[in-house]
């Protein structure tokens, strides 16, 4: 793997194999000394071009396991703010050695800008790009739900017949587009429920159903439903009469919590907006898998992280 | 009565092929085609054979971004005109969108000036509608008419005058002296953040969408204004189908609209947008494939009447970068006659002698632009274009003489060439190559202001 850019052109076999070296990483979070040699001498550079403290450290703890050296670079506070320009910094990143860029941008499509460019030689890592992608998200939202179903007999398995139904702001959401892809490339069946607003205006072209009904969605019994987060910018741009109102018909709330199949998982790529899109009593129910896929993620960006650093990097 | 050069003022074109289809040779003399007909002799007359070549009208661009005044790193009138003439061009119609804008009769006159020092094309400004381009209150609209540069095509261009109320009365005031109001239809509301076509594909590239009811609810604003005032209304670069419709139906009411399309529009679609090579990067976008069939149907069944460029120079780094920070636009004139050819001529939409008419007779006419566009008849201006039909190549950045190589063709393969282009009589491309600028300025200065 040269680059890790989307999901929607990784194939079975390949993530299979990237879900599975992240067990073999879990397997190390369990140790009393949770470190490999891998990366040794190999310099990863966290690019954030946008605030995201969660996913960076996420990033920085898989690097720093697997024992690579680890140089954030925020958009904050450094000359990218006095106007330095994508082109400029990255080939400051490649003059100073980096081996591998995990970028997030504000712009869609800038990790393949930065990618195919030749600014920069490093293998490129999108952790999230405007409305695009954010393939880790979806990785680890996919080895999240293997787990849940297969526990220790995950390895070497897809999510063929698993229904997901992914609730919320669609229209901006990379975490959608993402496991869109990567879901329906391991089998599940993916469905939509949003209001029209928040959904793209032709969806044609998505492997997916889409609906307007929660209730619907739900007594329709998904093995996995997913609540994205609404962003405090949309509140005020008339994608909906208020918060209120979302809440009431989007908003996975004690009563819709409680008419959910007793089995289905609850998950949320985080941070939560509590009372709105999610009720605390779903957010912290044994049913809930928020807190794992904060520690899958570790596990899946080290996956990541190995594929495409580890060795002689192969020519693209 | 201009003074003759000292050496080949004329000019003898031997077995052009004219664009209806018959042979003739072309005697350029004293600025004017003198002779027309077969086996003409002329002593002291430079010969040119032109052997399967089209003599073409000179062509008209009544949409090109010259730049100058105010961002000469991405263009000047000098390197715009030049990138005209390569193209086959002998006059182009310069945008208001300058720093400053063009929306005094100060600012107009100046980019005249500079059109005919440089002498390679007939620079005819465009005014703006408002002040600035702000969309508030009106230019000075009928200073510009009365200045030297006898401004008759006034337009917002970049932005759309979107107030229903100030189209109104632009669309109106310009009557006083035949002028045309040239609208970029483009509801801003509907294009807050837009970066491309809104559909299947801005769904899958996340990037913001620019739905084509955003250029379809101002054309259909628009031609009723026109209707409910009596005034002309000219079209900028249709993109949708559905604009297309509109226009159609508007024409058949008896409207009096104009319309142009870009070869751009033309040719290419929004899938090329999936590498986020902000090269085609344009507004309004690249559309869909539906879209370009309507539009080529359009212009072959004349509801779009003429082609222009919507030449777009950018320096480098303003499309060396992620999508989203990129500049819209891409430099056209070099390439418009090929992409022509290739879109609408090579598969039958369109002849030459429709070529002659969507890019020189109706956008000099829609311009009110005198000595251009003119059939290639004895006393015509000698404004003309030799273009090589049968001839392809790999454009690059070689085929680009103005100063921006933001084109979306670099390493597509593009029928034809524009072999010689003549202006006032005298040539500025010869051979496929672009004549010197001071030998150009000084054949200008010969013929005197024409």
């Amino acid at each position: 793997m040269r680059h890790l850019l989307s999901t929607k052109t990784i194939s079975r076999d390949e993530a299979i194999v990237l879900l599975d070296i992240a067990e073999d990483m879990a397997d190390v979070a369990g140790r009393e000394v949770k470190k490999l040699p891998t990366l040794r001498g190999k310099t990863v550079v966290n690019l954030f071009f946008e605030d995201s403290t969660r996913t960076r450290i996420s990033f920085e703890a898989a690097a720093k396991r697997l024992s690579a050296d680890v140089i954030n670079f925020s958009a904050k506070g450094s000359s990218v703010s006095k106007g330095e320009s994508l082109k400029d910094t990255a080939q400051t990143l490649a003059a100073m050695g980096a081996d591998g860029v995990v970028i997030r941008h504000h712009a869609s499509g800038a990790p393949l800008v930065l990618a195919e460019s030749g600014w920069i030689d490093a293998g490129i890592i999108n952790a999230g790009d405007g409305t695009h992608e954010h393939p880790t998200q979806a990785l680890l939202d996919a080895f999240t739900i293997r787990r849940r179903l297969h526990g220790a007999a995950s390895r070497g398995r897809d999510l063929d017949g698993v229904t997901v139904t992914i609730v919320g702001d669609v229209l901006h959401s990379r975490v959608a587009r993402s496991n869109l892809w990567l879901l329906t490339t391991l089998g599940a069946q993916v469905g939509f429920v949003a209001p029209p607003t928040l959904l793209p205006a032709d969806t044609s072209a998505w492997p997916a159903t889409f609906g307007f009904d929660l209730d619907a969605a739900i007594d329709a019994g998904p093995d996995v439903i997913m609540m994205l987060r609404i962003q405090a910018e949309r509140m005020s741009a008339s994608f909906f009469p208020n918060p209120r109102e979302y809440a009431r018909g989007w908003g996975l709330d004690d009563e819709r919590f409680a008419r959910l199949r007793a089995d289905s998982i609850v998950m949320h790529p985080g941070p939560m907006n509590r009372g709105l899109e999610i009720s605390s009593a779903a957010a912290d129910s044994a049913r809930s898998t928020v807190l794992e896929q904060v520690a899958n993620g570790v596990s899946v960006r080290m996956a990541a992280l190995y594929l495409l650093l580890s060795g002689d990097r192969e020519d693209s | 009565m201009p003074k003759e050069r000292a050496d080949n003022v004329e000019y003898l074109i031997r077995g052009a092929t004219l664009p209806d289809g018959t042979r003739s040779d072309i005697l350029l003399a004293g600025g004017r085609v003198a002779e027309l007909g077969s086996g003409l002799s002329r002593a002291g007359a430079s010969p040119i054979d032109a052997d399967g070549l089209v003599a073409l009208p000179g062509l008209v661009d009544l949409h090109t971004h010259l730049r100058e005044p105010g961002s000469e790193q991405s263009e000047t009138v000098l390197t715009g005109s030049q990138a005209a003439a390569r193209g086959g061009f002998t006059s182009v119609f310069a945008m208001a969108n300058t720093s400053p804008v063009q929306d005094t009769a100060g600012v107009v006159e100046q980019v005249l000036a500079l059109g005919e020092q440089a002498g390679y094309v007939t620079v005819q400004p465009i005014g703006a509608v408002t002040v600035g381009l702000a969309g508030r209150q009106l230019a000075e609209l009928g200073a510009m008419a009365a200045s030297r540069a006898r401004v008759r095509v006034f337009s917002d261009d970049g932005s759309c005058v979107a107030d229903p109320l100030i189209m109104r009365r632009a669309l109106e005031y310009v009557k006083a002296f035949d002028g045309v109001i040239a609208q970029h239809a483009q509801d801003p509301r509907l294009t807050e953040k837009a970066q491309m076509n809104e559909g299947a594909l801005s769904a899958e590239l996340g990037l913001t969408g620019w739905p084509a009811v955003a250029e379809e609810s101002i054309i259909a604003r628009d031609v009723l204004l026109a209707e409910h005032v009596g005034s002309r209304l000219h079209v900028c670069h249709v993109s949708t189908a559905g604009s297309v419709d509109v226009i159609r139906w508007a024409k058949a009411r008896g409207i009096n609209v104009t319309a142009e399309v870009t070869p751009h529009h033309l040719l290419l679609t929004e899938e090329l947008v999936v590498g986020y090579d902000a090269r085609f990067k344009v507004n309004p976008p690249l559309r869909r494939r539906e879209d370009v069939e309507a539009l080529r149907a359009g212009l072959a069944d004349g509801t779009i009447d003429i082609v222009a460029t919507d030449h777009a120079p950018h320096p480098t780094e303003a499309k060396d970068c992620e999508w989203d920070a990129a500049a819209n636009g891409m430099v056209g004139l070099e390439s418009a006659l090929s992409v022509v050819h290739a879109s609408v001529v090579a598969n039958g939409h369109l002849d030459w002698a429709d070529v002659a008419r969507v890019l020189s007779h109706t956008p000099a006419r829609i311009g009110r632009l005198d000595g251009q566009g003119r059939r290639t008849e004895v006393g015509a201006p000698a404004e003309l274009t030799l273009y090589d039909p049968s001839a392809s190549r790999v454009f690059g950045t070689g085929d680009l003489s103005g100063k921006g190589v933001n084109s979306p063709y670099l390493a597509m393969t593009l029928p034809g060439r524009v072999q010689a282009t003549f202006h006032q009589g005298y040539p500025t491309v010869l051979d496929g190559a672009l004549l010197p600028a001071a030998e150009v300025a000084a054949a200008r200065s010969e013929v005197g202001h024409g």
